[in-house]
């Protein structure tokens, strides 16, 4: 058992030495990391550096090998937490989009209101119609996500999540997957969220949007953090050197 | 026969009679004419041929038994089949040791030799056991025979169905906040039965064909009749030609609603 870190109020998602291992690999090592609220937090390094996996650790899809998390000062690897409790307050959105295929736009956007936050059919459709607006396609909500473009569908995807009025929001690469002209109106969407105040975690490899956004920028290299601070800070004055050697490669 | 499932959702046949293939190589389905016409020659000679007159009348009224058993049958294996199949991927290691060792067992064994152990020693224990030792009717214990038979095949499909569906699908339900159950029951089984429902269609067709073993145990079904009939006028030809063209005209038939069914669920 790890000691209990100083939560404080305004602390969303503490990250208390973090350690996972997937068999020889040592994904993540030892990470700490705090996201206050209100705070957009963006991720950046090189692939292979453990940024989904610290993500993913947080909304528990991972489990810790060491190490802890807490949202809002809940222990998620406490086996007394109720880890859908913990989850109906996050939301999601990942590189592939996961959209529900069977279903229709609005029916993913109603599904999990209706089955956890136990909202009637019309209520989860008028908030549904909400995020739909919100994302600017309020026009395809009888339609199947395959017959959406990919930037149509990861708008779909975080107007899914937002629905359930979540108090965070973590994003694995959400644009990763899109054709070049489809990046910026998820982008556009993720601002105008950033800007309302959300707490996000975000980890991209687009260096733009994280200067813009990013309140508090993170860089990972081989499991650990290596730098972190203002993102602005950082951009114009990067401290570590494989920051540097990362920028000079990406920028 | 029975190919085994491999996970992938791309993995699963949906074109069994190779009718897509054949399109895409741009070539005409000669074989489907000339099981027609087969067909046609068959159906002249059951119904207007009055030396086929015998076997017709001998054999047709077995139809609605080898229909109602296989469709009962097969309503039960889909149920067993869906809860062994969920119980071979279960979290729960007891459950998942119980539901392998239910299909590896089924698998290990010749069909005709299940039918006899359980028509003839598993239900009569059970009943036994149960306190109804009145004695069952053989159709009643050939249809819980077929139905245990596929129901671990048709576990092996739904195991296959639910592996073909991507692993996101449950994360993202997941992080919703839903419940393992609740993820399951609307995210991925919907999903996983769509994968696998030409799957499925094969299965039925396989357990038309496979009814005719029932015969062993006395049930009127369409073969048994056949039997009957050709043992006792010696007209081999007629009744086992009858027999062929009743079983072929329902096979392909529910072939190509399968694989009509198949390309309409690759379009989506
Ligand atoms: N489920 C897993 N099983 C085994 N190894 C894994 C698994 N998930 C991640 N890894 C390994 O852990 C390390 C960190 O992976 P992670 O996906 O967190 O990196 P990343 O920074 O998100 O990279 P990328 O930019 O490519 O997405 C990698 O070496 C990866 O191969
Ligand atoms: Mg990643």
């Amino acid at each position: 058992m790890v000691e209990q870190p100083a939560i404080g109020d305004n602390d969303r998602v503490v990250v208390h030495r973090l350690s996972k291992r997937f068999g020889n690999v040592q994904a993540v090592a030892d990470v700490n990391l705090r996201v206050r609220v209100g705070e957009a937090m963006v991720i950046v390094g090189p692939s292979g550096s453990g940024k989904s996996t610290v993500l993913r650790c947080m909304n528990h899809l991972e489990v810790p090998t060491k190490g802890a998390i807490y949202i809002d000062g809940v222990h998620l690897e406490d086996p007394k937490t109720d880890i859908n409790a913990v989850r109906k307050e996050m939301g999601m959105v990942f590189q592939q989009f996961n959209l529900f295929p069977h279903l229709t736009v609005m029916g993913n956007l109603t599904l999990a209101q209706k089955r956890v936050r136990r909202r009637s059919q019309k209520e989860a459709e008028e908030i549904g119609m909400q995020q739909l607006n919100r994302v600017g396609i309020p026009e395809k909500a009888r339609m199947k996500p395959a017959q959406l473009s990919g930037g149509q569908q990861q708008r779909v995807a975080i107007a899914r999540s937002l629905a359930m009025n979540p108090k965070v929001m973590l994003f694995d690469e959400p644009t990763s997957a899109l054709d070049p002209e489809m990046i910026n109106e998820v982008l556009d969407v993720m601002r105008e969220l950033a800007a309302s105040g959300m707490t996000m975690v975000v980890v991209t490899h687009e260096m733009g949007f994280a200067r813009e956004i990013g309140s508090h920028l993170v860089m990972m290299d081989e499991g650990r953090v290596v730098e972190e601070g203002n993102a602005a800070e950082v951009f114009a004055n990067p401290q570590n050197e494989r920051t540097r050697a990362f920028f000079s490669k990406i920028l | 026969m029975r190919p085994v499932q491999v996970p992938g959702a791309a993995e699963i046949e949906t074109d069994p009679l190779g009718i897509e293939a054949s399109q895409e190589r741009g070539e005409f389905p000669y074989w489907l004419v000339l099981m027609l016409l087969i067909i046609g020659l068959f159906a002249y000679l059951t119904f207007f041929d009055p030396t086929y007159v015998g076997a017709r009348r001998a054999i047709l009224p077995g139809l609605g038994i080898t229909i109602r058993a296989t469709l009962i049958a097969f309503v039960i294996a889909l149920v067993i089949g869906l809860i062994a199949g969920l119980g071979r991927i279960a979290r729960n290691s007891v459950v998942r040791t119980l539901a392998t060792t239910y299909v590896e067992f089924i698998r290990g064994v010749p069909m005709l030799v299940l039918i006899f152990a359980v028509a003839l020693v598993i239900v009569p224990l059970l009943a036994d056991a149960l306190g109804f030792s009145n004695r069952l009717p053989q159709e009643v214990r050939a249809i819980i025979a077929l139905a245990l038979i596929y129901g671990g095949y048709i576990a092996e499909v739904f195991r296959a169905g639910v592996e073909s569906v991507h692993p996101g699908q449950l994360e993202a339900s997941r992080s919703l906040g839903m419940p393992h159950s609740s993820a399951m029951r609307h995210v991925v089984i919907p999903q996983a039965v769509r994968n696998v429902l030409p799957a499925l269609g094969n299965d039925f067709i396989s357990m038309l064909k496979d009814s005719s073993l029932l015969s062993v145990l006395g049930v009127t079904e369409i073969t048994q009749q056949a039997r009957i009939f050709a043992s006792s006028t010696f007209q081999f030809r007629e009744g086992f030609l009858v027999l062929t063209f009743l079983y072929l005209t329902m096979t392909l038939v529910l072939s190509l609603l399968v694989a009509w069914l198949g390309r309409r669920l690759k379009r989506g």
